[in-house]
């Protein structure tokens, strides 16, 4: 243990970089001192770049933001329809106070971005959450390469390790068909940002109605009306006829389990879709029946790869198993710290949604 | 080994009690008899020792898996289960896909025990190498791993039943007591009509419910014998065919544990078997249990043990008398035959009968429940007298009415994630009391005791609150304050405190206290010296 301690002071921003670093963690934000802008802030600033609309990333109160342009419709919604909101291509080069960035496409949601920082022939990547995988709905990753790449680590342990998309959809195929079959209701629980158009998109859609909480609702309607291709869905409200549910799927968020919501759906099978599936006491503890494990992060080797593949000589590791991932890098010659921040509190961000809910219900 | 993995698996996911019942009676309708037979040995805690070291088994795994040791370990603080940890460490390319059933798979590793280390590790890696992840996980569950899949017996004994339209008290017995699945078949264990082929198999104890709301609720006194609770080891003697065993609770055969009861062997008929309680006991009074637990788990017993701790049996049931099963008789008709056995015994202490308590009224029970303690007992046990002996714990007829534990009000210092269910969350936690030096000293562990809700509480306020990471040890601000409950308290030496407490839990959250208004040690020793 003293060893870890030893390894983070050596990484100390002070210590590990020269004097000014181009980017740097502040404890507010990962900040660009030298174009005064912030990636993900965590608390209002003037310039806010964000890599995605999950609000542990996005959060409210900054004067002026900047994001992909698929990031919009989401934004807007979360944070306010009057934000002083800029948005930009991905590749688009963008210049502040001699400072080049860009966004790059990060996988994990719509709209999700990597941004790259250019000064004097440094780049460094500030990756925010990514997979590899193609969703089919976000666009794909695309490595690119810098000196300092900042990775989070939510599943940097070897024991994840998805399995392909496409077979984890076909689960929930055959689970919601036999569901149907017993005349029960398929409650499939994940965030409603990014896991639910990744369902949507891929798994086999059996009826034409597709039942939805209000949260996932809200956002698969601001979707649609922004122009994605997504399927309409049905709001679940007091209204809507019980017998209905029999053999359909309902979309929620993952709150609802606890909540007097899902008692309408009786009799149901409970699936919920996130990586922490992958471990039974994980899934046990969420007393659902059915775990799919399914994640917008990168895995294990996903996340090694990744970071092959910005060929950075040094990295910072953020949210997840920062300090394990880091020695794992050093141990195999890459230079890697840890880093402490506010990212990864997305469970926390999903019951505001749930809260929200009842003002979306009354409409 | 699919099927039985599918089971397991299955199993594991539900927490719905008629629904684990329906599964396991799915399984032994449809298994073959030798893999339902393995089942059943694994289901009732009987999984044969295969010599295999946990240690070297781990560093296989992660040498198969390319990653350092300390990797393999941050993982298994993860996962907080080893097999499970294994099974998600190692390679997905099965390559040689098998279909060796369960039975199979249990004779394969019945070969471990004959093997030098190397052939050992080769034998493991093949079948890895053979096994999907599921199935790698219950492989490795049935190499070293135990089975906590909330199963317990009475619920297997229920889908068996159910399974085998068998009454489901002949089905509790037949599967008690000693038998080894190599030497039996699932046809001779629980199909054959000849029963009592077996002399040393005990019948399954018959347990008590805390009792709810006042005794008073129970009616009518006279209806119901009273009996301390003894604080020691509920026990089975089995006198027959001129051979005594000595069953505890936890169905353990422990007859050479006892030296000082094998003379029963001399004074009991053949055909009896007795329930009660082994206690510490000298010349006519029962000692703490802490004298007990200085010889429990001992191999050998030396002579100044046996001097130190002699224990005593203190009998309150007989179920059967002659060869002949009395259960069906009442609780009074059981007494009287007991007391019969016991008047002509001789020895009389050390084969005592655990006395029935003097009361006419409800009020005068409730006196002497305050007395418990100086008793050396827990509290009281209630028995209808008109009722039968039953098998498990069942509402009704026998109540167990408890004294409050000891406790005192303790600060929240370490934290450890949970395993299994937990994994992930900061279950396990360790709590101190203020020292006279102003410090706070670690006195106890505990791991339950909170609802979900509150364990979410206390694991945000952790993951918030961290110190120092030691491992998987987490210092956490001393700010919580607990109440922990505990049965006994003993010196040790082991213990930076210089005490141990027994069964140590949470009682609740006291969110009305700050850190320092917890007790102290001092505290803790003033209640050491009036349960000593």
């Amino acid at each position: 243990m003293e060893r870890k301690s030893d390894k983070w002071h050596a990484f100390n921003i002070f210590t590990f970089m020269p004097a000014q670093p181009l980017l740097q963690f502040t404890g507010k934000s990962i900040y660009c001192t030298v174009a005064d802008a912030h990636i993900d802030p965590w608390i209002p600033v003037d310039k806010a770049i964000i890599t995605h609309a999950h609000s542990d990333h996005a959060r409210w109160g900054s004067k002026h933001y900047l994001s992909h342009k698929d990031s919009e419709p989401i934004l807007r919604l979360r944070l306010g329809q009057d934000i002083s909101l800029q948005t930009v291509e991905y590749g688009e080069k963008f210049v502040i106070n001699g400072v080049t960035f860009s966004l790059h496409p990060a996988g994990h949601i719509i709209g999700s971005a990597q941004v790259r920082v250019e000064y004097k022939g440094e780049v460094w990547v500030a990756s925010g959450d990514y997979k590899l995988e193609d969703d089919h709905f976000a666009v794909p990753f695309e490595p690119v390469k810098c000196n300092v790449f900042i990775t989070e680590s939510t599943f940097g342990l070897p024991i994840y390790k998805w399995q392909p998309q496409q077979e984890v959809m076909t689960e929930i195929d055959h689970w919601w068909a036999q569901n149907k079959a017993e005349g029960k209701a398929s409650v499939l629980m994940g965030y409603s940002l990014g896991k639910m158009q990744r369902i949507l998109k891929n798994i086999q859609l059996q009826d034409k109605t597709i039942y939805a909480h209000g949260a996932i609702y809200t956002l698969n309607e601001r979707l649609r009306q922004a122009g994605f291709d997504l399927p309409e869905l049905t709001l679940v409200t007091k209204e809507t006829d019980r017998k209905l549910f029999k053999g359909s799927l309902v979309l929620a968020p993952p709150s609802v389990d606890s909540s007097t919501w899902i008692k309408k759906f009786n009799p149901y099978s409970l699936g919920y879709c996130s990586g922490w599936m992958a471990l039974r006491g994980a899934k046990n503890r969420r007393a659902v029946d059915q775990g799919f494990v399914l994640s917008d992060h990168v895995d294990w080797p996903d996340l090694n790869r990744a970071v092959k593949e910005s060929e950075a000589e040094k990295v910072y590791v953020t949210h997840g198993y920062t300090s394990i991932y880091s020695r794992w890098l050093n141990e195999n010659g890459i230079e890697a710290g840890e880093v402490n921040t506010m990212y990864g509190n997305e469970d926390e961000s999903e019951e505001e949604e749930a809260v929200q809910d009842s003002t979306v219900k009354s409409l | 080994m699919k099927q039985f993995a599918e089971l397991f698996m299955n199993l594991d996911r539900t927490n719905k009690t008629n629904a684990k019942v329906e599964l396991m009676k799915q399984y032994f309708l449809s298994a073959s008899d030798e893999d339902k037979l393995w089942a059943l040995t694994l289901f009732t805690g009987r999984r044969p020792s295969f010599k295999v070291n946990r240690t070297m088994v781990k560093e296989w795994a992660a040498l198969e898996a390319n990653i350092p040791m300390w990797l393999f370990q941050e993982s298994y603080h993860s996962v907080g289960d080893l097999g499970e940890t294994i099974s998600l460490l190692l390679p997905r390319n099965q390559t040689l896909a098998s279909d060796k059933s369960l039975t199979e798979w249990f004779y394969y590793l019945g070969l471990l025990p004959g093997m030098t280390d190397e052939e050992k590790h080769d034998h493991i890696v093949q079948a890895w190498m053979q096994l999907s992840q599921h199935e790698t996980f219950v492989f490795n569950k049935l190499l070293m791993g135990s089975f906590r899949i909330g199963v317990s017996q009475t619920l297997v004994v229920r889908a068996l039943a159910e399974a085998t339209e068998t009454d489901s008290n002949v089905i509790a017995h037949r599967v008690m007591g000693q038998w080894d699945p190599k030497d039996t078949t699932f046809e001779k264990l629980i199909l054959d009509k000849g029963e009592n082929d077996n002399a040393s198999r005990p019948y399954p104890f018959f347990l008590a419910y805390p009792i709810e709301g006042d005794v008073s609720d129970l009616g009518d006194p006279n209806d119901w014998f009273a009996e301390w609770k003894w604080d020691g080891i509920r026990s089975q003697i089995i006198y027959r065919n001129n051979e005594l065993f000595i069953w505890t609770r936890g169905e353990e055969l422990s007859t050479q544990k006892f030296p000082e009861l094998h003379f029963l062997s001399e004074v009991l008929p053949n055909g009896t078997v007795l329930d009660g309680e082994i206690v510490s006991y000298l010349d006519d009074k029962p000692m703490s249990f802490n004298v007990l637990q200085t010889r429990i788990g001992r191999k050998n017993l030396s002579k100044k043990v046996l001097e130190e701790a002699p224990v005593a049996f203190l009998a309150y049931d007989i179920l059967e008398a002659n060869g002949v099963d009395l259960r069906g008789l009442t609780q009074e008709q059981r007494r009287a035959e007991l007391e019969l056995i016991h008047k002509n015994a001789p020895n009389q202490f050390v084969f005592n009968l655990s006395p029935l308590i003097d009361f006419k009224e409800w009020p005068v029970l409730h006196e002497l429940h305050a007395l418990s303690r100086q008793n050396i007992a827990e509290g009281f046990m209630i028995k209808r007298k008109g009722s039968t002996y039953q098998v498990g714990r069942k509402k009704g007829d026998w109540w167990k009415w408890k004294i409050n534990p000891l406790s005192v009000d303790a600060v929240l210092i370490y934290a450890q994630k949970g395993s299994g269910r937990r994994a992930e969350l900061f279950t396990d936690y360790t709590f101190a009391v203020w020292g006279d030096d102003g410090k706070l000293v670690p006195f106890a562990k505990a791991y339950s005791g909170l609802t979900d809700v509150e364990i979410g509480q206390v694991d945000y306020f952790i993951k918030r609150s961290v110190l120092e990471k030691f491992g998987p040890v987490r210092t956490v601000k001393p700010e919580l304050v607990f109440e922990i409950g505990f049965e006994g308290i003993n010196e040790s030496s082991r213990h930076k405190s210089g005490i141990a407490v027994r069964f140590p839990r949470i009682l609740r959250w006291r969110k009305d206290k700050k850190a320092a208004e917890a007790d102290t040690l001092e505290g803790l020793k003033a209640i050491l010296e009036v349960y000593r």
